[in-house]
């Protein structure tokens, strides 16, 4: 190729930079592909995209090559004349039919797989998963089991953005900062960003009809393994279903663009065996709602494996489980003193308040208002624990949560940021519900 | 042109016929060439601003972690950088490379409707400017996406009505730009320049500016629902009302898809001028080039809903999206073969529009196989809002819409100033374009497959790899693009002692009428209509007695 002498020797120290500084940053390699998943529909789609895929690489190798071969030799520095062909009805028609014959080839079973993801019907169970801004509820339908999952504390502080701003030295020391990024490898186990309080626990081998709404903004449900993501649409009710095979821990996320905090609402599927399942539900059903227990429990030490695909393959061991029905609840009829109440509230607002009326308590107005001075807070405690137990406009109900939590997070709100608006006891929540 | 009723030269015009001087030449002008210089002055405003957006986003992404910014903020840059980058770049490009070439394709003097055209220029600064407001208002800018869907877009602060009254602004401006080009190119064809000797970039435009009158309205009464709904108190999308909130995403996507098209049908063009013009060879299969593009016009107005398979539509209505997206790839490979035919057995030479023409067909048709792919319903499922999404529109905008603008203006730029841009320097661009566009976006593919979704400031360690390359490249396609608007700046001042005195034919396999105009191109040219020589008009795409077979018009 005539190309210029500076211009070969920009592109290749470009690319050599580019590779040096890639070097430099990159780490352990991630994923690169669709993974094959944990159901026979996750594996049917796998293999249609690999299908499509190959196909694409087929139609590209012959078109690229006769591109490249043209432009290698029929140039006019080689001294090629041109040729004066310029139309052949044949060759049209020909390069119409073609790709026609390959699309029908790849559309049959692309409408089997879509056929038989469309069959809810005959399910085994059925799991309703509501979207909120910004966490799940899963409610085990007929079976009294309903409980929210929220990103961990742990993943949550991990990520709250430290003010600084893209004209900060330190924010651009950060970004290429080996330790930061050593740290956020560690945080959860391994799963920064991809653990939740509460599993979604399913039994392997069980039809599972999954119904998908949304209480505010749309979401979208999203877990690779088992090829399902739906939208969560409010005034919707979409159903989907899966199967799973294996055993094992299954990541997903939000896909659907939802407001501020749309990455920060993961999804975390926890498939065993039947007998392991029925005696986790069996379980939840006698003791507390789990999410009751989610702030107090420390969740994280579930499976330490590092996060090199989405997915922890390993077998699980149960016990260690989903952080559920840990006792919490004794302690609800006694009054507390300030200190018990601030340090447990402070807990409860990381895990549920925080991701709108921010850590500082400072909101986000117009949407999210600020805490900080705030009427409600300042006011008589029977309208802030109202408020906390039945939501506002856009705030959601929060009346899964137990009495000491409200009470906590109550008292909490009104003793910090420069706030001091009194102590307020379980009993007063327990009164107000 | 009524008052001309004497004969008159192109060639030398009278000087009562010129600019007016200073900054009102630019604020009154009603002459083509002028609004198409500032459509595309305003249109690489918007690609710097929009691209300095973009770089926030991919710092931001460099690692994960939070470092720079807030996520609301990320998502309002994430927001406004799609509202910038295809409402105030390509599409004014477009228009702007519109402007410039028609007239001059065609062989008439001016637009059909001047003063519109000076109007829909002069709507956009305001427009942009009230949107680019909104960062600096309480609440900060829109952050729902450029997409708009409720109810999250009805969550934004202040800066709502000014992002409902600046799409509305937008659409005006393009609908004013596209009811000229179309009544141009119907009523003021010199005699003898029938619909099928009309050059490519002239048809692609054509059907461009049907798409934009048959869509742009459904986007403004789509987002004046959404200004009733969040003030007026109705329930168009609010579910709580008795509303439905899919209902935008298929009004949204009627338009939203024949846009996509809309961003894409000009490339086509340019690429079909540019690459026989430097393969000293005719357009292969000019009417098959004619029919696709009319072909992929009409399909984009029925599979929108492959925007939305995840909403939960009934399995027949999946099921016919998926088909009809599918037929896309048809007209779609038929253009890319008559390119690559084009090319076949030709006299190439690789000056920097042909490279960038190129680079065009490889990295579009890339983006296209990745279209394909997420044409497959159920495998869309797992595409779906991830980066692979992500990167396979920006493979069909960037090397693909914005390096055929790159390539039109340097294969018409010494028409426009009489002088020559530095070809080494237009190949060093070209070569940093290629590799970090590539660098920036391939990855993207990966990333997406692993499972990484869009829109978010952070992601989960595994994706960093593939995130560390995207933000390199962001960051040298960026920088590299400095080298083109120099070079092209120096076209238009004479800087590095650039002289005019160009041939009226610049480049040796070129024909079309702009060629038979002088370099630089008169204020005023074919103000006496042009003599058509079937071999100026055709040669490009056709033989002489070839053209027996379709005298249409």
């Amino acid at each position: 190729m005539k190309m210029g002498r500076l211009a070969r020797i920009a592109a290749g120290t470009s690319l050599a930079l580019a590779t040096f500084v890639a070097q430099a940053y990159t780490e352990t390699s991630g994923g690169y592909n669709l993974p094959t998943g944990v159901t026979d529909l996750s594996k049917e789609v796998h293999s249609l995209h690999m299908l499509i895929f190959w196909i694409c690489v087929a139609i590209g190798t012959v078109v690229f090559g006769l591109m490249i071969y043209s432009i290698v030799k029929h140039r006019k520095s080689k001294g090629h004349k041109p040729a004066d062909f310029h139309e052949s009805t044949t060759v049209e028609i020909l390069w119409t039919a073609a790709p026609f014959i390959i699309l029908i080839g790849m559309a049959i079973p692309a409408a089997g797989t879509l056929i038989k993801m469309e069959d809810t019907r005959n399910a085994d169970m059925t799991v309703k998963i509501t979207g909120y801004q910004w966490k799940w509820e899963y409610e085990y339908l007929g079976e009294g089991v309903k409980y929210y999952s929220t990103l961990t504390a742990e993943s949550n502080a991990a990520r709250q953005h430290d003010g600084n701003g893209l004209l900060s030295g330190a924010a651009w020391a950060k970004t290429f900062s080996k330790a930061e990024l050593e740290k956020l490898k560690n945080v959860d186990g391994g799963n920064y960003l991809v653990n939740v309080d509460n599993e979604l626990v399913l039994p392997v081998g069980k039809k599972v009809r999954f119904l998908i709404t949304s209480n505010d903004v749309i979401h979208a449900w999203w877990v690779p393994e088992i090829a399902v993501k739906k939208d969560a649409i409010p005034g919707y009710v979409n159903e989907t279903w899966a199967k799973i095979n294996t055993p094992g821990v299954y990541r997903g996320v939000c896909a659907e663009l939802c407001g501020r905090d749309h990455g920060f609402m993961p999804i975390v599927v926890r498939a065993l065996p039947e007998a392991e399942y029925n005696a986790w539900l069996a379980k939840q059903k006698g003791g507390e709602p789990a999410t009751a227990a989610a702030p107090v429990a420390a969740p994280n030490e579930v499976a330490a494996a590092p996060a090199t695909t989405a997915t922890d393959a390993a077998p699980v061991e149960v016990a260690a489980a989903p952080a559920a029905a840990a006792p919490a609840a004794p302690a609800a009829a006694k009054d507390l003193s300030k200190d018990e109440l601030m340090k447990k509230g402070e807990q409860v607002y990381t895990a549920n308040c925080a991701a709108c009326h921010q850590p500082t308590g400072k909101g986000m107005p117009p949407n999210f208002p600020a805490l900080v001075g705030s009427k409600v807070v300042k006011g008589a405690p029977a309208e802030h624990i109202k408020q906390t137990l039945n939501g506002k406009g856009m705030m959601p109900p929060f009346k899964h949560l137990s009495d000491l939590d409200v009470a906590a997070v109550v008292t909490y709100q009104r003793n910090s940021w420069g706030n001091s608006s009194g102590v307020v006891q379980p009993a007063a929540v327990a009164a107000a519900r | 042109m009524a008052h001309h009723d004497h004969a008159h030269d192109d060639h030398a015009h009278d000087e009562h016929h010129g600019p007016e001087k200073g900054i009102m030449r630019w604020i009154k002008t009603t002459n083509h060439k002028d609004l198409g210089t500032l459509y595309l002055f305003f249109a690489f405003t918007m690609f710097f601003i929009g691209g300095l957006m973009s770089l926030v986003i991919r710092a931001e992404l460099f690692h994960p972690g939070l470092q720079f910014v807030d996520p609301e903020f990320f998502n309002q840059m994430t927001t406004m950088h799609a509202l910038v980058m295809i409402f105030g770049g390509v599409m004014p490009a477009w228009v702007g490379l519109a402007n410039w070439m028609v007239p001059m394709m065609i062989g008439c003097s001016d637009l059909a409707l001047p003063r519109i055209n000076n109007w829909g220029f002069w709507i956009l600064p305001f427009a942009f400017a009230m949107l680019l407001g909104t960062l600096f208002m309480e609440g900060g800018a829109p952050a729902g996406g450029w997409t708009m869907y409720p109810p999250l877009v009805l969550q934004t602060g202040n800066a709502f009505p000014f992002l409902i009254f600046a799409v509305h602004l937008m659409g005006v401006s393009s609908i004013t730009g596209a009811i000229n080009v179309a009544v141009t190119i119907l009523n003021m064809r010199a005699p003898g320049m029938s619909l099928l000797k009309m050059p490519l970039f002239v048809w692609t435009w054509l059907i461009t500016a049907y798409l934009l009158i048959a869509v742009m309205p459904v986007l403004a009464g789509a987002v004046t629902m959404l200004l009733t709904d969040k003030y007026f108190l109705t329930s168009f999308f609010t579910a709580s009302g008795g509303g439905d909130p899919v209902m935008f995403q298929h009004i949204f996507w009627f338009f939203g898809h024949p846009e996509v098209y809309i961003l894409i049908l000009p490339a086509f063009g340019i690429v079909s001028t540019i690459i026989p013009t430097f393969a000293r060879k005719a357009l292969f299969g000019y009417d098959s080039m004619v029919y696709a593009v009319a072909s992929i016009a009409f399909l984009s107005f029925i599979v929108w809903a492959h925007h939305m398979f995840t909403v939960g539509m009934p399995l027949a209505g999946e099921l016919f999206f998926m088909f009809a997206t599918m037929l896309i790839a048809v007209p779609t490979g038929v253009k890319v073969f008559n390119w690559v035919a084009t090319m076949w057995k030709g006299s190439m030479t690789f000056e920097s529009p042909m490279l960038f023409a190129l680079a065009f067909v490889f990295l579009f048709t890339i983006g296209g196989f990745s279209g394909l792919m997420l044409a497959i319903t159920p495998v869309d499922f797992q595409y779906h809002d991830t980066y692979f999404v992500v990167a396979h529109f920006h493979y069909v905008l960037v090397p693909g819409a914005v390096f055929a603008i790159l390539a039109g203006v340097y294969y018409w730029i010494p028409k426009w100033t009489g002088r020559m841009y530095s070809e080494k320097w237009g190949k060093i661009h070209f070569w940093l374009s290629a590799i970090f566009i590539n660098i920036t976006f391939f990855p993207q593919h990966f990333a997406g497959l692993a499972g990484m979704q869009r829109r978010v400031p952070d992601y989960a360690v595994q994706f960093v790899d593939w995130n560390v390359w995207s933000t390199i490249g962001a960051f040298g396609f960026f920088l590299a693009q400095f080298i083109f608007i120099f070079n092209m700046l120096a076209c238009c001042y004479g800087w590095f002692g650039r002289k005019q005195g160009l041939p009226d034919r610049v480049w040796e396999g070129a024909h079309g009428l702009e060629w038979t105009v002088p370099s630089p191109a008169p204020y005023h040219t074919f103000e006496v209509p042009p003599v058509i020589s079937d071999n100026e008009v055709t040669a490009a795409h056709d033989s002489v007695d070839a053209l027996d077979k379709h005298k249409l018009s």
